[in-house]
């Protein structure tokens, strides 16, 4: 194919990909978008398949029919509440994808000055993401422990590591050899493992959206390793995201990008005071019913327990017998309830629940005043006053929905036990505050059945 | 070319930031699962690199490139379909 043609089609790819990530701004939209961008990776695949550089195609057949069959196999099979695994397992992919490139190229030729820059930063960036985001897989699905692990020196460790890259990479630009490379990049392996696995479960939505950005910057890397504008292109915008993704999760979490990364945060086995001495008031599924049957309005807020027990469509079938009841029904989603950006309302989504009856925290925090029911189910540290009141709370400054400004609030726990943060919530013992000790699953069953008998 | 390389970069990710600051919360996992798939243009690379023909281990690391990229890009556009396609608005 000619070289102009091949440029061209490359700027028809990279236009669809903005264009299709413009499209994701609205739910009606969004999935006309995707598949814009589908279509630009399709008109990229093909157009770098005829290009003159190419003379084996044996290879490529296998890797692209063994890599559509597992991609394919993996998107099918996924549950939604397995999303940020998965997510997670494409970055390390991407990030892998980069590394191999950046390696395939050193091999055959190490360049200029400029290209070996290009390759240390491409193999390094690659090879972290690759290995981090699979500990990030890991943690999440459960085959390590989501608690914080770290080793006695793990920052001295860390530190040598990273100086001994630093040290490497610059050999590697001056005077390249070969295992110089190879140290490189097996270090750069083994400290995308020791930087995540010290990170606890609880920040992992941050980790995994930072990986994101970090898939970016390595196709990006691969870009100016081959000199190809529509990489450069891709990778940068999928970097922007993942940073802005990042950036908002921190912020909700009233965390900071270093102190997620620095590890030791957020893991179930933190210190736990006695708590539940105080009187909390205990509710049945026929009081709450009432108090639900009753409002004119009730603002449900998911948690990830909600998830956890699957009580995703029951929760919807809730929602809908109060609709018949004539209460106006919404739910309150904050930027942390599940385990990735935006999760909770995937798997509401999922439940058949409408997205216009979701709002985020900005949107519904001023309503809650003008709420009879607030509704918490499986969530804690995210409805917690402490973080308003409490300037010596852990969580003190984390935006929190304010549940407790309804006039009553129900919250549908399994016990008293704190959450991730480990910390007691004093919602609980409020005046207004209604507790129903069950499984979410079970209790919203009972509650369907007891709304649809008031 | 590497001046030029790094201005279409600076650019582009100006562009990503107007425009994905712009994605309601809604839609941040779709936008994840979307522009991981995206990110999976390094396809484009691994294909070139690994159809070059050198033979030995710069051809196996092509091609396993060209597995993890197409595992990217396939599973990535495919599960965001997949996501996007329970999204519904109020009936009502």
């Amino acid at each position: 194919m000619n070289e102009n043609l091949q440029s061209v089609l490359y700027l028809v790819a990279a236009v669809a990909f903005i264009v299709g990530l413009k499209r994701l701004t609205s739910p009606a939209t969004a999935r006309n978008g995707n598949r814009l961008a589908a279509i630009g990776m399709l008109v990229a695949t093909v157009t770098t398949l005829l290009g003159r550089e190419i003379v084996s195609y044996t290879g490529i057949l296998v890797g692209i029919v063994i890599g559509s069959a597992v991609g394919a196999i993996a998107a099918r099979r996924i549950e939604m509440t397995d999303m940020p695994q998965l997510v997670a397992a494409f970055n390390g992919f991407g990030g892998g994808a980069s590394a191999f490139v950046a390696a395939t190229e050193f091999i055959r030729h190490p360049g200029a000055i400029d290209t070996r820059i290009t390759i240390v930063l491409s193999v390094l960036i690659g090879s972290i993401t690759m290995t981090g985001s699979f500990v990030a897989f890991a943690k999440l699905q459960g085959l390590v422990s989501g608690n914080p692990i770290s080793f006695k020196g793990q920052k001295w460790f860390d530190g040598v590591l990273a100086m001994a890259i630093a040290t490497l990479g610059v050999l590697l630009v001056i005077s390249p050899t070969s295992l110089e490379f190879w140290i490189l990049t097996l270090l750069s392996l083994v400290i995308g493992v020791t930087r995540i696995l010290p990170i606890g479960g609880a920040d992992m939505p941050v980790v995994i959206a930072f990986l994101n950005a970090a898939s970016g910057l390595a196709a990006a890397a691969a870009g100016f390793v081959i000199g190809s504008t529509v990489l450069i292109i891709s990778g940068a915008l999928v970097g922007a995201s993942g940073l802005i993704l990042t950036s908002i999760m921190v912020k909700a979490m009233n965390r900071t990008l270093i102190g997620v990364l620095a590890g030791g945060f957020g893991g179930t086995s933190g210190p736990q005071e006695e708590i539940g001495q105080l009187p909390v008031k205990r509710a049945t599924a026929d009081d709450v019913a009432i108090t639900l049957a009753y409002a004119r309005s009730v603002i449900v807020v998911p948690g990830y327990g909600l998830a956890v027990a699957q009580a995703q469509h029951v929760m919807k079938d809730l929602a809908a017998a109060l609709q018949e009841k004539n209460v106006e029904v919404r739910f309150a989603i904050h930027p942390v309830a599940g385990r990735m950006p935006g999760h909770m309302n995937v798997l509401l989504a999922e439940a058949d629940v409408p997205y216009d009856q979701l709002y985020d925290l900005e949107t519904i925090n001023r309503d809650f005043s003008r709420t009879d029911v607030a509704l918490v189910v499986g969530a804690n540290d995210v409805v917690n006053p402490a973080a308003r009141t409490d300037a010596n709370s852990p969580i003190y400054g984390m935006p929190i929905l304010d549940v407790d400004a309804a006039t009553t609030c129900v919250v549908i726990k399994r016990s008293l036990s704190p959450g991730f943060a480990g910390i007691d919530n004093p919602l609980f013992y409020l005046e207004g505050t209604l507790m129903m000790f069950d499984d979410a699953r079970k209790a919203l069953s009972d509650l369907v059945t007891a709304v649809k008998n008031v | 070319m590497l001046m030029v390389s790094i201005t279409v970069f600076i650019l582009a990710a100006f562009v990503g930031f107007e425009i994905i600051t712009k994605v309601p919360p809604t839609l941040h996992t779709p936008l994840m699962s979307g522009s991981n798939a995206i990110s999976g243009i390094t396809i484009v690379a691994a294909i070139i690199v690994s159809g070059r023909a050198e033979g030995g281990l710069a051809t196996v690391l092509g091609v396993v490139a060209v597995i993890l990229a197409t595992i990217n890009v396939v599973g990535g556009f495919l599960v965001t379909d997949r996501m996007l396609e329970m999204f519904k608005r109020d009936p009502r």
